[in-house]
């Protein structure tokens, strides 16, 4: 039943598959790359220390899926829209999110959402697979004005079991919309494994149905990623339609913070995947190509350092927002009849107002 | 020049659409059956001519995904009509509206939005198949974030759903099909639109305020051409956005006639008349002459039509319920 063999060019030692794509002997993408995926993956250590600390909120972490985040955010053009789910933080902010912003999410201020830098990008989608509907109707938008852009949306291994996720990749077949599904296929739904979501081979199979490409793809490796992300949004500015991507990684982390996976999986998987892991195999593939030692990691591993420092200082000194804003947003224009509510709600939480609570 | 049309509730969302699609260019209209067959009620009939593929889509019979479309095309500055083509199949669409329509203004401070209206038909009266005759306006007004609108006749109908068309956040338009076609007005196609969030009083008396909205304006209006016969005043007002709710003007009446008798046709526990009898006791307590009464459907399940003449009140219960409540001393 398999369709696909798997896209891959490095090995989990970082060492060639086959022959690299002409844009490898540049470095320059590479670094790039390298770059964010050190962000991500210092950000996401931070934003677990800081929810360890009691200074965030539960946070999903992205430990794993660097590479599927950063070659996306680097293959996207300003132009492009991100309809993402709950872990493309690295993706968001190589799109324009302020590092500070992307803890303030976390932290549970909607100003995490806010910051103009992402233009029409959706902002997180917590409830699973909506995210692949509305980026068929950005998609539907492009279409309807003839414009070359593209949307690309995400998902992980559980969200394909919802009918949400089959009629997108099905409106999407049938109206050729400029837009990629990537899986983010990281093995674990919370605790539910890959094999009990479904009996397809590869979660790129259920392209077959809408009757649109899937790919799967090796998602520890950046330049297997690039390539395929690149062809797909190629296919979507020319016009061609939708592609179907299920980039294969794996869980590094818990669910979230509010998770323990050692209650449903294996020291010893997590051992073995961890061999697999994305930031290693590139390092490794850029050393072995001599253009990264160990001297250039360290300031690299310093300067990402200060900078997720500075954002989480930043964010830890954003007060909370003025009690109305609840109301302010709601519509464009407040109803007559919340007036009254929002009034109340300034009073009630002013200093000296006799229902005065500590904002915490 | 504008045209004076003798059009009945349906043609006047026909009307409504095609005038506003020729001004913007950005409205598009998606939904099952709506191309060639023009609706399965043929409220957007012939629109696909004038307005072309790109413009009219129908789509696969698919509600959530109907929803999700329209709101990634509306953050992208497109304005979408959405049909679902019964009430009762709203459900799957659901998560979409509420958990992202209703809040995508607000979780983005203002970053994106969406402007876009789900258009429904509901209610009973119509002798049609299970799940096709449900009101459960209360459920969607029941979500911040959301305008949900439902006009009782062909002139509010062309007004309101202009007025939603041009609204920046999403509105949900029911359509009360027991009247799409039993009711026939004269309209100017003028572009005007009614406002969103206000009551219109239909009818001034001193002696009891009746507050109905969709198809049970009908009967109330009937109740009180029939009462006014007994010399008894009634105050007709139609709640028309039942959410945001006007309660000025409810109250304004009520302060009027001490008197309130709130008719719909959805079941009554926790129905839309619950929270105007509780506006009005909050806020107008003391100027209350008797009880605040409510006629609306049982809270039972809608039953099959061979019944449902029994479920949906009709105009000699609101007769008897204003009966009965101007006779408390």
């Amino acid at each position: 039943m398999t369709t696909h063999n798997i896209l891959q060019y490095l090995d989990p030692e970082g060492t060639p598959t086959q022959t690299l794509p002409q844009w490898c002997s540049s470095p320059d993408w590479l670094l790039r790359c390298y770059h964010y995926m050190v962000l991500a993956r210092q950000f996401d250590t931070k934003a677990i220390a800081l929810q360890r600390t009691g200074q965030m909120g539960t946070y999903a972490s992205l430990l794993g899926s660097e590479a599927i985040d950063v070659s996306v955010g680097l293959s996207m053009s300003s132009e492009d829209v991100l309809v993402p789910y709950y872990r493309n933080h690295a993706c968001q902010i190589i799109r324009g999110m302020p590092i500070d912003e992307a803890f303030l999410y976390w932290g549970g201020d909607e100003r995490g959402n806010a910051s103009a830098a992402m233009q029409k990008d959706f902002p997180n989608a917590v409830p699973i697979a909506t995210q692949s509907l509305h980026a068929c109707g950005v998609a539907t938008a492009m279409k309807v004005r003839n414009q070359k852009r593209a949307t690309i949306t995400l998902i992980g291994d559980g969200g394909t079991s919802k009918g949400d996720f089959m009629e997108a990749l099905n409106i999407a077949g049938v109206w050729q919309l400029p837009v990629v599904f990537i899986i983010n296929n990281n093995q674990w739904a919370i605790s539910v494994p890959r094999k009990i979501q479904t009996a397809a081979t590869q979660l790129a199979d259920k392209a077959v149905a809408a009757g649109i490409p899937g790919m799967q793809v090796d998602g520890n490796d950046v330049i297997a990623m690039r390539e395929a992300v690149d062809s797909a949004l190629q296919r979507a500015y020319e016009g061609k339609g939708p592609t179907l991507i299920e980039a294969v990684s794996y869980r590094l982390s818990d669910h979230t913070t509010a998770d323990d996976a050692t209650r449903y999986r294996s020291n010893d998987e997590l051992k073995e995947a961890w061999e697999r892991e994305p930031i290693k195999r590139l390092r490794n593939f850029m050393v072995l190509s001599q253009f990264w030692d160990e001297n250039k990691e360290q300031a690299l591993l310093q300067e990402i350092n200060q900078l997720i420092q500075q954002a989480a200082d930043d964010y830890l000194t954003r007060g909370i927002q003025p009690v109305e804003s609840m109301f302010d947003y709601l519509y464009a224009e407040l109803p007559d009849h919340l007036i009254e509510q929002r009034d109340w709600a300034i009073v009630r939480a002013m200093k000296g107002g006799s229902h005065y609570q500590e904002g915490e | 020049m504008t045209m004076k049309h003798s059009v009945c509730l349906l043609e006047a969302v026909n009307l409504a659409l095609a005038s506003e699609m020729r001004k913007d260019e950005d409205i598009v209209l998606l939904g099952e059956d709506i191309g060639v067959n023009g609706g399965v009620f043929r409220a957007t009939a012939n629109l696909r001519d004038e307005f072309g593929l790109k413009r009219v889509m129908d789509t696969p019979l698919a509600e959530s995904m109907i929803a999700g479309l329209s709101i990634g095309m509306s953050t992208q500055g497109l304005k979408p009509i959405a049909e679902i083509q019964f009430m009762g199949f709203i459900f799957p669409a659901l998560e979409h509206i509420i958990c992202h329509a209703a809040r995508m203004r607000n979780r983005t401070r203002g970053r994106l939005s969406c402007p876009l209206v789900i258009r429904a038909p509901f209610g009973g009266g119509i002798h049609a198949p299970e799940h096709h005759s449900e009101s459960t306006e209360a459920l969607l007004a029941h979500i911040p974030g959301l305008k949900v609108v439902i006009p009782s006749s062909p002139t509010r109908a062309y007004g309101l759903l202009l007025g939603a068309i041009r609204d920046p956040d999403p509105v949900i338009f029911l359509e009360p099909k027991r009247i799409y076609r039993s009711v026939h007005q004269e309209i100017e196609d003028n572009g005007e639109a009614l406002p969103l969030g206000r009551c219109f009083t239909l009818r001034e008396g001193k002696d009891i305020t009746l507050v109905s909205w969709g198809a049970m304006i009908t009967e109330t209006l009937s109740a009180a051409e029939l009462l006014s016969e007994q010399g008894i005043q009634c105050e007709v007002i139609d709640v028309a956005s039942i959410s945001p709710l006007d309660t000025e003007t409810i109250l304004a009446s009520v302060r009027k006639t001490g008197r309130l008798v709130i008719i719909h046709e959805a079941s009554k526990n926790l129905g839309l008349g619950a929270e105007i009898a509780a506006t009005v006791a909050e806020k107008s307590l003391l100027d209350l002459q008797a009880p605040i009464a409510r006629v609306a459907g049982y809270d039972t399940v809608m039953p099959y039509f061979r019944m449902e003449n029994h479920f949906m009140p009709n105009t000699q219960d609101i007769i008897d319920s204003v009966n009965q409540t101007l006779e408390f001393v």
